[in-house]
């Protein structure tokens, strides 16, 4: 294969997976704090992303033209929109269901995700079908040799990259970090530590969902192209990416976002038969995955309490 | 009033019947929304009040006592509404539809309601029988009686692929193997031109000693839908399998799934074998879907990768849940409610699936049984009559 061809997968490969880890790592911490899943987390990748364009229509028709102004507008109000909704579910559907089992809460958010899908169909003017996502980034490039990278990708790379560093941090630098620490470890010896379970959890899936709404960004800003269905096959690869990488894990949760795209680039560029297959063998992967190691590859580390 | 306070009579189900019946004819003969409207509400009002002076306790208990009868008395009530509504294809085809849909969700049940598996890919087991009752009359090598097995048994097959993976896994791990098949199997006959494509499959019609069921029926005087013959195949596919499931639940197949579900620690002590009746209820539940797909295909005529989507999955697992998880009888509403009601009123149907899963959502927060909650194992032939 040509070098040219090759670098193109690679970047596109580390694209997607530099979007699966955004996901995934809104699934760990989630789990992390509340052993719950949240399956509406790619819905809310997707009104994320709908904010920031509504977002962006605004401005323009406010005669704000400048790309740099309306990216950082766009990218506060999705992330301050989802941070909320990300609160709001955690309140209303997600602790209310804490004595119940684990399943009941999987399919409220599978259901409020189907809300939140259908509602940006319907209520988006015209949003059944897809819509433009602007290019707010310079579309230089540079070449060398036969490779040739873009400035837009190289930006999108490395603030996805250092998203995902600044939420480590977070977790591992600050107070509000330590006492999402605490109460994934215990959460009732947190409470009585004197730390405010509910703030905490609360916290936790804001931050989540604002990942989330960057991710829904950056998704919109590679593809140039968003859609009310792309938060579903990005949900379910996010967490099977979670997953694979080990629930509770935000190492684990980024290595399985590469993991992933990995898996997806190779589905697309090796296999004999036609790329279009390329979800197929990555999905098929995770469900042999699962076979082979039913709690991910960094496995959950648990024992039955009877 | 014996008739009421003898808790094993049968007046109060055959009553309940009947008149569950004139009003499905009426729910489906109504055009106009404001009728439509009065008779929810009607139904809602009745049914509070039958629950306010306990009337509704005396049919169930009837019901519980003599479920032969009034197994025969709905068949007989479906038989009634369908040849009322003998030359309307849309009624029909809306009623043949949900009949379906209720074997399907029955397959769910035995997966879900017994045994504990979830399976988030209901509709790719439906569209596995579409799609094999598509290749079966397309290539014509085998007659399309044989569709309906062969449809289930593919189901099965396919699904036993799953079968390691949801025996090793648990809970959001198993979830996530079914939600990965469901989207693997719309991408997979989306992307492969063999069948179809995005485009979809025609499905040729079934066959019976060479009559074929896209045929008006004609007796004498009486002219029918060609619907008609579909609905009565659909029925007694229902029958059997309504049948089949309440005995698999009343048996110690049921009893030992049942115990799986409840605590799988515990059932291993006592000796129950944990896989062989999880591969048993996973397989089962998968050959109801797959013969319900068969035949739905058949009904259809045409399909399509979109008639298979996660969402259409999602509304499966919500039947089963809005009806009451392991309550075949609540299937049974849920099913009907959820097939009728968006095809009568019209604004409904853009936003179905908006409703379903907000209704589910209600359901979860303030009502995790169901509406038909699923009652107590009578372990005494007539232990309805004791309690």
């Amino acid at each position: 294969m040509d070098i040219a061809l090759f670098g193109q997968y690679l970047i596109n490969g580390l694209m997607l997976g530099v979007i699966y880890g955004l996901v995934a790592v809104g699934f760990t911490l989630f789990f992390g704090v509340l052993d719950v899943i949240k399956f509406s987390h790619g819905d809310v990748l997707t009104v994320g992303a709908f904010t920031a364009f509504a977002t962006y229509l605004a401005l323009k028709s406010g005669q704000i033209a400048s790309p740099w102004l309306q990216l950082v507008a766009m990218s506060i109000a999705a992330m301050a929109a989802m941070a909320l909704l990300g609160a709001l579910i955690a309140r209303y559907l997600v602790l209310p269901l804490r004595g119940a089992p684990a399943l009941n809460t999987l399919l409220i958010t599978l259901m409020l995700g189907t809300v939140l899908r259908e509602g940006v169909r319907l209520l988006f003017p015209d949003g059944s079908n897809p819509k433009p996502f602007p290019r707010l980034l310079p579309a230089d490039a540079f070449s060398f040799g036969a490779l040739t990278l873009r400035v837009d990708t190289l930006i999108l790379l490395f603030s996805g990259l250092a998203v995902i560093v600044v939420v480590n941090l977070i977790i591992n630098r600050t107070k509000l970090g330590l006492a999402i620490r605490a109460v994934a470890q215990d959460g009732e010896t947190a409470m009585t530590m004197g730390i405010n379970f509910t703030a905490v959890v609360l916290a936790t899936f804001a931050i989540g969902s604002a990942v989330a709404a960057i991710a829904g960004v950056m998704n919109g800003l590679y593809y140039n192209e968003i859609n009310f269905a792309m938060g579903l096959l990005l949900g379910v690869f996010g967490f099977s990416a979670a997953v694979v990488g080990g629930l509770g894990n935000i190492y684990g949760a980024i290595l399985g976002g590469f993991l992933f795209a990995g898996l997806q680039t190779v589905g697309a560029v090796a296999l004999p038969f036609a790329s279009a297959y390329k979800d197929v063998f990555a999905l098929a992967a995770l469900i042999a995955i699962m076979a082979w190691r039913p709690t991910g590859l960094i496995a959950e580390k648990t024992s039955e309490r009877v | 009033m014996t008739a009421i306070t003898d808790r094993r009579s049968p007046g109060p189900a055959v009553v309940f019947a009947a008149a569950a019946t004139v009003y499905g004819i009426l729910f489906l003969g109504a055009e106009k929304e404001r009728a439509l409207a009065a008779l929810i509400v009607g139904a809602a009002l009745a049914v509070w009040l039958a629950a306010r002076f306990g009337l509704a306790e005396a049919v169930r208990a009837s019901i519980g006592a003599n479920e032969t009868a009034f197994q025969a008395a709905a068949v007989a009530g479906v038989l009634i509404a369908a040849l009322w509504f003998h030359d309307e294809h849309f009624v029909l085809l809306m009623m043949t539809t949900s009949l379906l849909l209720m074997v399907a969700a029955l397959g769910l049940t035995v997966q879900f309601g017994y045994a504990g598996i979830v399976n988030f890919a209901g509709s790719a087991f439906v569209g596995i029988g579409c799609y094999t009752a598509a290749v079966v009359t397309k290539s014509a090598v085998l007659p399309s009686v044989f569709t309906l097995p062969l449809g289930g048994i593919m189901a099965a097959l396919v699904g036993s692929i799953l079968i390691l993976p949801v025996l090793r896994t648990r809970g959001h791990y198993a979830a996530l193997v079914t939600i990965a098949f469901g989207i693997l199997f719309k991408t997979f006959i989306e992307v492969n031109d063999a069948l179809g494509g995005p485009q979809g499959m025609s499905v040729g019609p079934l066959r019976l000693a060479g009559w074929s069921f896209n045929d008006p029926i004609r007796l004498g005087s009486f002219e029918a839908s060609f619907y008609l013959a579909y609905l009565v195949v659909a029925l007694a596919l229902l029958a059997l399998m309504f049948v089949l499931v309440r005995r698999l639940e009343r048996s110690w197949i049921g009893l030992a799934m049942d115990a799986i579900r409840l605590d799988e620690i515990a059932s291993a002590c006592y000796g129950l074998d944990i896989a062989r009746w999880k591969i048993v209820a996973f397989t089962l539940g998968n050959f109801l879907a797959g013969t319900a797909g068969a035949l739905y295909g058949h009904v259809l005529g045409f399909i399509a990768p979109n008639n298979f989507t996660f969402g259409d999955s999602l509304i499966l697992v919500s039947i089963v849940l809005l009806g009451g998880v392991g309550n075949p009888w609540g299937v049974a509403v849920a099913a009907a409610f959820v097939v009728i009601l968006p095809e009568k009123f019209q604004i409904i149907q853009e936003y179905r699936f908006v409703l379903y899963a907000v209704l589910v959502i209600l359901i979860l927060l303030f009502r995790p049984e169901g509406l038909l909650p699923r009652r107590l194992r009578a372990y005494l032939p007539n232990a309805g009559s004791l309690r």
